[in-house]
């Protein structure tokens, strides 16, 4: 079997940063994406985006391109389009490439697998034409594709650099429809003297909004009751802003409520999680060095808790070294010391940005009538009739409902499901409240799995 | 605590598909039954299992054993009815027949040589498994693999939506009253004065009567109610596909079964590997090589999720049950085949343990039996 | 509507439900398949309901398409290529005897 110092699971920010620096110290380093080219989705189509792509996208997407560039030139194996589908204890990383399957021993492994949005169950939320705000960004960073006259609902930073992308395109959305509740701002201004520190994030962030307003965008604030219309494609949505019914009809609704890690790897590998109140998110407990529970498991960018892009690349640069060091390679302190710096400066942002964009509670405590397991269409109120019958966590509603027995695995309504059985029981989401995590982590067709012969196998 | 002091007649400690069945039976025969149940991650054989109700090859080794399976098969059609008319939840229990597929003219003759031995073991009433050979198979499977050579058809064999059975359960012992208390590990039960406590992570229950039914989980329990529960970890892992709209599969086998969904369960591997549940992949692979060696319609399909799952065996494979002879009143099921045997459990075993006695009948399952091995 | 910035580039075609589509080289399936309109891309095997791209992203799993006679292949994880034959997909998969799909 082949053998490498690491495997990294992930071509964004971190796992590129990471793999730059493990490999320059001397580290073997296999990096296995199911992309067909590196940048993750901040980065998503860096190698190959136009300039006049590039300019809509801004500087913090052109700065991907250097980190891209150096993980070319770097001495790192790199393989797109790898699906990693297990890994097991013996951190033995099982993938699928070009429709067979291989295994490779790893004396570290690094999951850089990144973030998902947080799911929007609204009523409607299935109907084509419905996305997530970043499906809209990958269309734009990827195709060079914008939708007229789109809606983009919901809170957050990505919300508005969207809506001002799509300004700068010239096709700006029909509306913004705001879902921050009134209050957010004096909640989170006790933590702007911290933010100050990064203050060119406040700053770019007003600048954005100021964009949008400027082109004639019309903005919805404090909106709830958020439903989107239509029969088999999506018409139109309506909600509540200022004491009145709002309806707007378009044909792309573009949903987002901030991102949360991706649980899949360090949920398979049985990592211990711990629930952050912050972020309403899960998240692995980490070392100081980014190692998970699972000796060997270690966690780099946005799957150790949401940092963005700029902190995910230091992220994995220290990781990077720090591997090398542990693994005896000489590393300057001071450049360890460095990079620490920087991302504790990128850190001082995060607590004013989760104050004022925490997602509203309701996002998290859908209707009865909400579908929330997409795949298999189970709704929000079975989930608390499951509950009701004395389910005592996730998986015993996965049993009784099949919700995240479909292909997504539980990918969109894990933390959603976890968060509506919390709620029936009154306390927040506990550490194990979460699917079982199983291979294959994505659908693998049962001919691949036949003709691959790990070793073991008769 | 006050909710605990509830009066209940029996403590069923386990909420799987034996507990739950047991339940059911209990609150049917008049009692007023608790149920604790441990948390949400546990071994849990009742969310692992294949979901055959399955009588051919069973009890080879004990007739008894094959008697009560059959008596169980014979039971769920009516069990069946009345947990779905109770519910309104579609169990998806049929009973076609059940095929085991034989690879080898050695395994062909095993078959043909187990049938012969168990033909009476049912008295007058036929036993029910038969040899076919290819020419039929083919009959019944369009598609099948060119290594089957034939097959043992089962007719009193079946299968069922084990999840929906297991959630089925915990709606009509509701239903019936039952207190289903999850979230309960149970630390510990003793003798209390003229009943039983059991002290859990809610805090102390208490009853006349008390039955242990937690899978691997009794084998702890039982000493300190003078119950004996010798039992053993068998892991076995399935893997299951997307779901398919064609119907694939006219019946059950024993290594490949279609559900209510479309999905096909692939199963099942025999893994000495104590307590873990973890997948093991090169045992995966030689799943889904048998699979398509036998049907390679599946071909198209893709694997969604695998798992792994701890079996609850005795040392001969068959039931355990246990009467206390020291602590009267207590009682310890446990059994590889909480599934098939559901429908005995909740509609005769239940009603004996109401009795407050096993009498004569089960001493075949007695684990008695075990130290006599010991001794020969 | 659906628009793209740029214009020219290298193109591949491919058919969507027999429909010739046009995809710009490094399209996804799902990303021609929005730049042409086509916006339903499949029934839910559940309840039947109409299903398109939700994620982009390869997690939400819902623009499940049958490509080359392979269902159940994300959209928006399979670069467009010429002369792929692309199907919306009706409920779960289907199944002939000799294990096609």
């Amino acid at each position: 079997m082949r053998s490498v110092d690491v495997v990294v699971i992930g071509a964004g920010p971190a796992g590129m940063s990471c793999a730059v620096e493990a490999s320059a110290a001397g580290l073997s380093v296999l990096v296995l994406d199911e992309n067909p080219a590196p940048g993750g989705q901040i980065w998503r189509g860096i190698e190959t985006a136009t300039e006049r792509r590039g300019r809509i996208l801004g500087p913090d997407y052109g700065a991907g391109r250097t980190v891209a560039q150096a993980f070319r030139a770097s001495k790192a194996d790199y393989l797109p389009s790898a699906l990693v589908w297990n890994i097991s204890t013996e951190k033995v990383v099982e993938y699928s490439h070009r429709g067979a399957s291989h295994q490779v021993q790893a004396g570290a492994v690094v999951s850089a697998t990144g973030a998902f949005e947080r799911p929007n169950p609204l009523p409607g939320w299935t109907l084509p034409g419905v996305t997530t705000v970043g499906a809209l960004q990958i269309l734009l960073k990827s195709a060079g594709l914008v939708e007229e006259d789109a809606v983009l609902v919901g809170s957050g930073p990505l919300l508005w650099l969207m809506a001002a992308q799509l300004v700068d395109a010239g096709v700006p959305p029909k509306a913004v429809v705001e879902t921050t509740p009134k209050g957010r701002v004096l909640a989170a201004l006790r933590h702007l003297p911290r933010a100050l520190r990064a203050r060119d994030y406040l700053w770019k962030g007003l600048a954005l909004m100021r964009r949008v307003k400027a082109a004639g965008v019309p903005v919805h604030s404090h909106a709830t009751g958020i439903r989107i219309e239509g029969k088999d494609q999506a018409e139109a949505v309506s909600f509540a802003a200022n004491g009145r019914r709002v309806r707007i009809e378009s044909g792309h609704i573009a949903l987002h409520h901030g991102v949360v890690p991706n649980q899949q790897v360090t949920r398979l590998m049985r990592a211990e999680h711990v629930w952050d109140a912050s972020q309403m998110c899960f998240r692995p407990v980490l070392s100081d060095m980014g190692e998970t529970s699972v000796a060997g498991l270690f966690v780099a960018g946005d799957g150790t808790g949401i940092g963005g892009a700029k902190a995910a690349a230091l992220q994995g640069r220290l990781l990077g070294l720090r591997l090398a060091a542990r693994a005896g390679r000489s590393v300057a302190p001071e450049r360890i010391e460095r990079l620490s710096a920087g991302l504790a400066r990128e850190g001082s942002v995060r607590p004013f940005l989760e104050a004022l964009y925490a997602p509203p509670a309701w996002i998290n405590a859908p209707e009865d009538a909400t579908i929330v397991c997409r795949c298999e269409e189970i709704t929000a109120g079975q989930v608390r009739a499951a509950v009701d019958l004395g389910a005592p966590g996730p998986n015993q509603v996965k049993s009784y409902l099949r919700s995240g027995m479909g292909p997504c695995q539980g990918r969109v309504c894990g933390l959603l499901v976890s968060q509506i059985i919390a709620a029936k029981r009154g306390l927040p989401p506990q550490k194990d409240d979460y699917y079982r995590i199983r291979p294959p982590m994505k659908p693998l067709p049962l001919t691949e799995l036949a003709a691959y012969r790990p070793e073991g196998a008769k | 605590m006050t909710r605990n002091e509830a009066a209940s007649d029996t403590l069923v400690i386990g909420g799987g598909v034996v507990g739950a069945a047991l339940a059911w039976g209990l609150a049917r025969a008049g009692e007023r039954v608790t149920v604790l149940d441990d948390g949400d991650i546990v071994l849990r054989a009742s969310r692992g299992n294949f979901g055959l109700v399955w009588v051919q090859s069973k009890g080879a080794n004990m007739f008894d054993y094959a008697r009560w399976t059959r008596r169980s098969a014979d039971l769920w059609p009516e069990f069946a009815a009345m947990i779905g008319e109770e519910t309104d939840l579609d169990l998806a229990y049929e009973k076609p027949g059940g095929m085991h597929f034989m690879l080898s003219e050695t395994e062909l003759e095993a078959a043909r040589a187990r049938n012969f031995a168990m033909k009476d073991v049912t008295g007058p009433d036929d036993y029910g498994a038969e040899i076919v050979d290819r020419h039929e198979l083919d009959k019944i499977f369009p598609g099948l693999g060119p290594d089957v050579i034939g097959g043992s058809y089962g007719h009193h064999d079946g299968h069922v939506n084990p999840l929906k059975l297991l959630r089925g359960l915990h709606i009509a012992m509701e239903a019936r009253g039952v207190r289903y208390v999850s979230n309960a590990r149970v630390e510990s039960v003793a003798k209390d004065g003229a009943g039983f406590a059991a002290e859990t992570a809610k805090g102390r229950f208490s009853a006349a009567k008390v039955v242990l039914a937690a899978g691997h989980g009794t084998t702890e329990l039982a000493p300190a109610l003078g119950l004996d529960m010798p039992l053993r970890p068998e892991k076995g892992q399935i893997l299951v596909t997307e779901r398919c709209a064609t119907r694939l599969l006219p019946m059950p086998t024993h290594v490949l079964r279609q559900t209510d969904e479309g999905t096909v369960l692939i199963g099942d591997s025999h893994e000495n590997t104590g307590y873990s549940t973890a997948s093991y992949t090169p045992v995966l692979t030689d799943i889904a090589r048998h699979a398509l060696r036998c049907f390679p319609a599946l071909a198209a399909l893709k694997v969604v999720r695998s798992w792994g799952c701890v079996r609850v065996l005795s040392p001969d494979g068959c039931p355990v049950y246990h009467a206390s002879e020291t602590c009267p009143g207590a009682f310890a099921i446990a059994c590889h085949s909480g599934v098939t045997l559901a429908a005995a459990h909740a509609m005769e075993l239940a009603g004996v343990i109401a009795s407050g006695s096993f009498g004569d009948r089960f001493a075949a399952f007695h684990p008695r039996r075990f130290s006599h091995a010991q001794a020969h | 509507m659906p628009k793209r910035i740029e214009t020219g580039g290298a193109t591949v075609t491919f058919t969507f439900d027999g429909r010739p589509v046009t995809a710009i080289a490094g399209d996804s399936v799902a990303s021609a398949l929005a730049a042409a309109g086509i916006t339903r891309l499949r029934d839910s095997v559940v309840s039947g309901a109409p299903r398109g791209i939700h994620c982009m992203m390869g997690a939400c799993f819902d623009c499940l398409v049958e490509i080359d006679g392979i269902p159940n292949r994300q959209a928006c994880m399979t670069l467009a290529a010429e002369g792929m034959t692309v199907r919306a997909q009706q409920g779960a998969v289907s199944v002939s005897e000799g294990g096609r799909a």
